[in-house]
């Protein structure tokens, strides 16, 4: 794919909740294997903005191309935008993974159902070929014999390792990542981090929603730092770690890195 | 008082006709109003104000009239019409067996329909947002996710929901049908024992209900299997209660 087309594009999003404007006007490029960390305190619009790519969350104005496919928007209640056409948004979500802070896996289906249901539901593949599939992505995720346990039967990091499964499941073009690690014991955080680790290192595009400094050092490319809904800074974690040109960047660090 | 163990014995083929009758209407009724319930409580939970309203007033309406009038109100109201008695309902509308059995699944599907969307809105909004975030179209998440998640939930409260209308189904006496009541009420007119036999017809009741609270255990533990993992209970507080090993 030419470096003309990136993998994700957002153009000046908009939202805000009744007078509370939470983000406001956010541009933002991915190529084809960047990983971009997306940095701020809480509050600054972070999940917001993540959420706002596959409409989980409605923007007020701006663009969503996913490689080179516009999202078609059109004016909802509110002020809000909301999809043109659910089939377009439904296959655009098709294609772009999202991994969500509280796993969200679904505790009525087996580990091995809820990696297969959107691939034989949603894309109609043939189960014997979802199940392979699956059971590649749970081997890879270290759960291979965990396929017929139930989500409750898991600890948590288990279940976000399964829950990034489930989203590989797809071949998404984009991954995002909405804080994949605040909702677990400190002593799971890094199994759940080193399967992220590893996808970065295949050259998938990522966007990831993190506290986990050092984490975001060792596999960005490109760092974010949002405060009150807009780029503070933007660039190579070099230079957002450390050389910040912001005050408000170099406060930050200076408390989260010490 | 003269106890009377033979007049139970000596009408019980009876009574036991009459018990069938009433697991008919109960079987029929639960699922007609199962099929129903299901539609309401989704346009229940719908977004669209117009859609939303409908169930409401469908079930503000059943829930809050007794069910003797509702059963009156077909049974009797639907005779006053002349339109009706000449139409092809006619031969359903004039069967009190019919009449008892649109009357109790309309008003248990009002009753259904209000703990199916209990149980949806009880579902976690991110089990949906998952379902959302992997391009999953509305109607496929219903069916997916939404429905037997729901039903999971629903499962306790249904149960109990079945068996208040195993005992409203006694109200079908008062339209002629020799229902487990209707029967009791019958023979007792003939023999003047209605301490025997309403205390007969009691145990019935108690015995049916016992089965169906048996039937949903099982396929409680079926259906949310899920649930049923290994609590990790630290070794401390079982010193403390032995009951929380299990």
């Amino acid at each position: 794919m030419s470096q003309a087309q990136p993998a994700l594009e957002l153009v000046d999003i908009y939202k805000s909740y009744g007078n509370l404007e939470v983000l406001k006007g956010i541009s933002l490029k991915a190529n084809d294997g960047d990983v971009i960390s997306i940095l701020g305190s809480s509050g600054s619009g972070k999940s917001t903005l993540l959420r706002c790519i596959n409409l989980l969350e409605h923007p007020n104005a701006g663009r969503i191309i996913v490689a080179g496919e516009e999202l078609e928007l059109k004016p909802a209640k509110d002020g809000y935008l909301d999809a043109a056409s659910r089939p377009q948004l439904e296959s655009m979500r098709s294609r772009i993974g999202f991994v969500f802070q509280s796993f969200n896996l679904w505790p009525h289906k087996t580990i091995l159902d809820n990696i297969i249901e959107a691939p034989m539901r949603v894309l109609k593949q043939p189960r014997a070929q979802a199940v392979a599939r699956a059971e590649e992505l749970l081997a890879r995720v270290g759960l291979a014999d965990k396929r017929n346990a139930y989500p409750g039967n898991l600890s948590g990091g288990q279940q976000q390792r399964i829950a990034i499964a489930r989203a590989l499941a797809m071949d998404p073009q984009v991954l995002l990542f909405d804080e994949p690690t605040s909702a677990l014991d400190p002593e799971l955080v890094n199994e759940v981090l080193s399967v992220m680790h590893s996808l970065a290192d295949e050259g998938r595009t990522m966007l990831i929603v993190t506290h986990e400094m050092r984490f975001a050092r060792e596999v960005s490319s490109q760092v974010v730092f949002l405060h009150q809904g807009q780029i503070e800074e933007i660039g190579s974690p070099e230079q957002v770690f450390d050389n910040p040109k912001s005050a408000r960047v170099r406060d930050f660090m200076s408390s989260h890195l010490s | 008082m003269n106890w009377d163990w033979s007049v139970i014995l000596k009408y019980l083929p009876r009574l036991l006709e009459g018990t069938w009758l009433t697991l008919e209407l109960v079987a029929i009724s639960g699922l007609i109003g199962i099929a129903l319930a299901v539609p309401l409580a989704l346009m229940r939970v719908s977004t669209s104000p117009w859609v939303r309203a409908f169930p409401f007033a469908y079930i503000f309406f059943f829930r809050g009239t007794p069910l003797l009038v509702q059963i009156f109100l077909i049974y009797y109201g639907a005779s006053q019409f002349e339109a009706v008695k000449q139409s092809v309902f006619w031969e359903i509308l004039r069967q009190p067996y019919w009449c008892a059995i649109i009357a109790f699944s309309m008003n248990t599907a009002a009753y259904s329909a209000e703990l199916i969307r209990g149980a949806i809105q009880a579902i976690p909004r991110g089990e949906i947002e998952a379902a959302e975030a992997l391009g999953m179209s509305r109607p496929l998440q219903v069916r997916r996710i939404v429905l037997p998640r729901a039903f999971g939930i629903v499962l306790p409260a249904y149960g109990n929901e079945l068996i208040l209308m195993l005992k409203g189904s006694s109200l079908a006496s008062t339209i002629t049908l020799l229902d487990l009541t209707g029967m009791a009420r019958t023979i007792i007119a003939r023999t003047y024992t209605p301490l025997e036999i309403f205390l007969a017809a009691g145990v019935i009741y108690l015995l049916i209900s016992g089965v169906f609270i048996g039937c949903f255990r099982l396929l409680e533990k079926r259906l949310n299997r899920y649930q049923h993992y290994r609590h990790q209970v630290p070794t401390e507080l079982t010193k403390i209660d032995p009951r929380l090993q299990d």
